[in-house]
């Protein structure tokens, strides 16, 4: 085995590897609620589409775009690697067990909670990103801009959706619940600890978690009571 | 106080082993847990019964021996103690207690409490040792440590390797103990010399002995009789990141 090798499937490496897929997934999620604040203009989505058409046609956004898939397919395929081994470290477990003080939740359920954000990322690709990419969608006419797909009226039917609307509000829940530690841990996995960065990091973490994710699931909310097709 | 103890006996590796309840009377609640079996194994040898196995031997918390997994947590419910000086006050009369083994791949059972935790020594054969000749006793000062360096090698100096951090760990991790005996000698200038090949072995030791992996919750930490802090665990990851990608082993 080459020292690369050696270093990546070593516990630290894949552990360093999870953080670092980790970190560039939460930069993604910097851009997605900025570009998506879009959606909060009122004007029957112009410049949600043109900023989508913009973002479809772009070589290095497609690049930054294939860099993303990569990074959760890594980040996936890492932690259920590491997630295996875990349980066969211990064949046998404790008949009692009670939680250590001071430990959080979702430390203790990161593999739950990755898994549920994982369920919302397939659906919500299979229902916007697919739909762009291979689906049917209608086009609209803007003077400069052309004729340009309407992903907006996507977004609005689908908000209109009861269920929908709340599948989304619960599913950024557990993303916040997955951030909360997923944050923090990353730079603790890169060995970015000192007493001066710490505190720090976790507060930039902990609001970090609860703000990009409230933000998105305002998202879904506003379509639904303020842009409904069925209303 | 009277008590109803839930002991795990297993009579040897191969066996599969099983809870034996046992009820305690009059316990004298100045007792450490560890004289509480005490007076079990007494009564039991008295009924001509095999006595409870248990790892033991200092019995002042510096040992590292003793490793029972009480009530749902290694060395049970006290902050910074081992089972030996953890106290029969913390407990009420008529409470049930369970009493486990640490339960990890690595750490299989030999019987009852007892663990074979020769996959920690195997670790520090790995690494966990001075080999440079450092001659002499240098005259006073000669070699300046900042007294902040001194104590925080010291603070991991300070681990017992008693596996309580395996033992709490969800992943059976051995993190804690190999980050506390990698740092305190990382940190010193004796043990700065071969620092990169130290981590580079004792990690990949521990990873070949079976423990799980790190995923930062914790736990370690905030069940270890001596508290060694997470930032060992940090620096350990450093150390390693950085010698993996610096050191001449190819």
């Amino acid at each position: 085995m080459s020292w690369l090798t050696q270093t990546f499937s070593s516990s630290i490496g894949r552990k360093f590897l999870t953080a670092i897929t980790g970190l560039f997934l939460i930069f993604f999620l910097v851009g997605h609620v900025t570009g998506n604040l879009l959606l909060f203009k009122p004007d029957e989505g112009r410049a949600f589409n043109e900023y989508t058409q913009f973002m479809t046609g772009n070589l290095g956004i497609m690049i930054v775009r294939y860099l993303l898939y990569a990074a959760i397919l890594a980040h996936v395929i890492i932690t259920v690697l590491l997630g295996i081994h875990n349980r066969k470290a211990r064949p046998v477990g404790y008949t009692k067990q009670v939680p250590s003080p001071h430990v959080s939740w979702s430390s203790r359920n990161m593999g739950i909670l990755g898994t549920l954000v994982l369920v919302f990322i397939v659906i919500h690709m299979a229902n916007f990103w697919y739909s762009l990419k291979w689906g049917v969608v209608p086009t609209v006419n803007y003077a400069e801009a052309g004729e340009i797909k309407n992903l907006y009226h996507v977004v609005q039917s689908s908000f209109s959706e009861l269920w929908y609307t709340a599948l989304y509000v619960v599913m950024m829940v557990f993303l916040a619940f997955h951030l909360m530690h997923g944050f923090q841990s990353a730079f603790q996995t890169l060995g970015l600890r000192h007493k001066k960065y710490w505190p720090i990091i976790r507060s930039v973490g902990f609001w970090f978690s609860i703000i990009v994710p409230f933000i998105f699931a305002l998202m879904p909310l506003y379509i639904y009571f303020f842009r409904n097709i069925n209303h | 106080m009277n008590l109803t103890l839930k002991v795990w006996r297993q009579k040897g590796p191969a066996d599969k082993g099983g809870f034996v309840t046992y009820e305690m009377k009059d316990i004298n609640h100045h007792m450490s847990f560890l004289e509480m079996m005490d007076v079990l194994n007494e009564r039991l040898e008295r009924e001509g019964q095999e006595p409870v196995h248990f790892d033991h031997d200092c019995r002042e918390g510096i040992c590292g021996s003793c490793a029972m997994h009480i009530n749902g947590r290694p060395h049970g419910p006290s902050k910074g103690t081992a089972t030996c000086q953890l106290h029969m006050r913390l407990f009420n009369d008529g409470d049930v207690i369970t009493v486990e083994p640490w339960r990890a791949k690595a750490f299989p059972v030999v019987k009852d409490l007892v663990v074979d935790r020769s996959a920690f020594d195997r670790i520090i054969q790995a690494g966990g040792y001075v080999s440079v000749n450092t001659g002499g006793v240098p005259d006073a000062n000669e070699i300046p440590v900042p007294k902040k360096i001194a104590d925080e090698a010291f603070n991991a100096a300070t681990c017992i390797s008693c596996g309580a951090c395996v033992a709490a760990c969800k992943n059976a991790s051995a993190m804690l103990f190999v980050s506390a005996k990698v740092s305190q000698l990382a940190l010193l200038p004796q043990g700065k010399v071969e620092r990169k090949n130290r981590v580079e072995r004792m990690v990949a030791q521990m990873d070949a002995e079976g423990f799980g992996n790190c995923t930062n919750t914790q736990a370690c930490s905030v069940e270890c009789p001596k508290e060694i802090s997470q930032d060992f665990i940090a620096m350990m990851n450093r150390e390693y990141i950085g010698a993996k990608f610096t050191s001449d082993n190819v």
